[in-house]
């Protein structure tokens, strides 16, 4: 369903060039799973801003194709771009801590996604929110949805973005690092919540993440990807058992470091 | 939200007080009143007593009314002055904070270009050249005193569109005005508020200074600033004349300042 091919995009600083995408190709099925696996700076996150043209000045999308049922997102105008985002593809980030507007309540930011793209008035937006809010299983909807997001713990504040993002039923949800932030219980179950969504929804995810443990708990397929390339791809059970590269095994011996002293 | 020290917190409140006193005395100024304020009611340079309790003027008006009367003025002119001063700013520096690159360079240069004149010169020659009369000074005031504004306006757009809250707003499909009015300004507004009332105390300042010249407010509409001038010729044989505008101007100016300083401590705005 979308598929990306030769896609570059590069920082410009006092006229020198930093490829921070350099040439990636994937694709991503309806339904399915992905996992983009690398260290920071490795330009995974850069990656997932440019399928959804989210790069800004000095950043620059090269060249490439982001196919979405076979248009290019990238020959889009931005008033065309501006309906994709959040209605078709939808993002979450690494911080649940500043991902909310800290001067709405979560209501409010939840119907104006859904406001925005369906035209639905202030009424049907906020019922809509309130299942939501009810979708991410979060307690009490109808009551906490008139809160501010400081009224909401980091997990809690997570599951107001997937609401809100998922809010207008996209296809495809790219997230980014969405647990990194958060401690291990609540790391779970916001992967587990994910886990569930998907299939309730028939959502296709790309899953961005360092940590090749929540790849495995959650992605069918990954690549990985180093310095801006992707040097690797495949299952994610054969590029565990046997990685290509020694990047890949790099990455995947951190894991076990960790699991071994826990 | 930080705790104010007792003593700031105190001058903030009898600020708020003094405030609120002119406000509904220049709301109410018809109601109390004792006279008409251009109306020569008494002989001329009266001492304060209970029939005028800040005495009568030059040409024999009085001036408890006509400081009442002033205030109207004097407090519309900042008011309006400040409110389009506020408005400019916010609006050239919502821009240039969140284009950034070019247009950024464009308006913060003219911005520097504006401060660079003496503005209280630039007002008058452009007083001199129009009418002088009150709606003018307003708008003069308000043109002239944007800058300071669309500075600290930029600043915040600057920090606040790095926010992770601004690109999330972004993935789910909203507009760049959008993300201006409704997801960053409203962010932005503290230090706004804060730079309004500071703002409104150096419009009124500037309004009394412009009437005190002659090319502000005129005669025989009362304003603290024209109360000054009139007085000029009588400092000797009736202080009074020029003792109340200017503690009223005084007055007014410093509590403002000190409820700016006291928004400033309470929303916590730095700088």
């Amino acid at each position: 369903m979308l598929e990306v091919k030769g896609l570059s995009t590069s920082f410009y600083q006092d006229e020198v060039e930093v490829k921070a995408v350099n040439d990636v190709s994937l694709s991503v099925a309806s339904g399915e799973s992905l996992g983009v696996v690398g260290e920071s700076g490795s330009g995974k996150s850069t990656l997932a801003l440019s399928l959804l043209r989210l790069i800004y000045p000095p950043g620059k999308i090269v060249s490439g194709e982001v196919l979405f049922d076979g248009q290019d997102l990238l020959k889009l105008s931005e008033p065309e771009m501006i309906k994709v985002r959040g209605a078709r593809i939808s993002m979450i980030f690494q911080d649940p801590f500043t991902s909310l507007n800290p001067v709405f309540t979560v209501g409010y930011q939840i119907a104006e996604a859904i406001a925005l793209h369906q035209g639905a008035n202030r009424k049907q937006a906020w019922s809509k929110a309130v299942e939501m809010l009810e979708t991410v299983r979060i307690p009490h909807p109808a009551l906490r949805i008139r809160d501010y997001p400081h009224q909401f713990s980091g997990g809690m504040r997570q599951r107001v973005m997937i609401a809100m993002a998922l809010a207008c039923r996209p296809e495809i949800l790219i997230a980014d690092e969405p647990t990194t932030a958060l401690d291990v219980t609540i790391q779970a179950e916001i992967l587990k919540l994910l886990k569930d969504l998907q299939k309730e929804l028939k959502l296709s995810i790309i899953y961005i993440t360092h940590n090749f443990g929540i790849v495995k708990q959650m992605c069918e397929r990954a690549v990985v990807m180093h310095l801006g390339k992707v040097v690797e791809e495949g299952r994610i059970q054969e590029i565990m058992d046997n990685p290509r590269e020694a990047y890949t095994k790099s990455l995947i011996d951190s894991l076990k470091v960790l699991n071994d002293r826990s | 939200m930080r705790k104010m020290t007792n003593n700031k917190l105190q001058m903030t409140n009898v600020g708020i007080f003094i405030i609120l006193i002119m406000v509904v005395a220049a709301i109410f100024a018809p109601m109390i009143a004792p006279y008409d304020p251009s109306e020569i009611v008494e002989d001329n340079t009266l001492a304060p007593s209970i029939k005028h309790l800040f005495g009568t003027d030059d040409l024999g008006r009085d001036i408890f009314s006509r400081a009442l009367y002033g205030a109207r003025i004097s407090l519309t002119v900042g008011l309006v002055a400040v409110t389009i001063a506020v408005l400019i700013g916010t609006l050239f520096g919502a821009i240039a904070g969140y284009y950034g690159g070019l247009v950024d360079s464009a308006i913060m240069r003219s911005v520097d270009v504006m401060l660079a004149f003496p503005s209280i010169f630039l007002i008058l020659a452009i007083q001199v050249m129009l009418t002088p009369n009150i709606y003018n000074v307003m708008i003069v005031i308000g043109l002239t005193s944007w800058m300071g504004v669309a500075r600290l306006v930029r600043g915040e757009f600057l920090r606040i569109r790095e926010l992770q809250y601004v690109e999330a707003a972004r993935a789910i499909g909203a507009s760049d005005l959008r993300i201006i009015f409704r997801h960053i300004l409203p962010n932005a507004m503290a230090p706004i508020i804060v730079a309004g009332t500071l703002g409104m105390a150096g419009a009124i300042l500037t309004e009394s200074a412009l009437s005190f010249l002659g090319l502000g407010v005129q005669p025989p509409m009362p304003s603290w600033g024209n109360m000054l001038m009139d007085s000029q010729a009588y400092m000797r044989d009736a202080p009074w004349m020029a003792i109340i505008p200017g503690i009223l101007i005084l007055l007014a100016v410093l509590s403002l300042y000190f409820v700016g300083e006291g928004l400033r401590e309470r929303l916590d705005v730095r700088g």
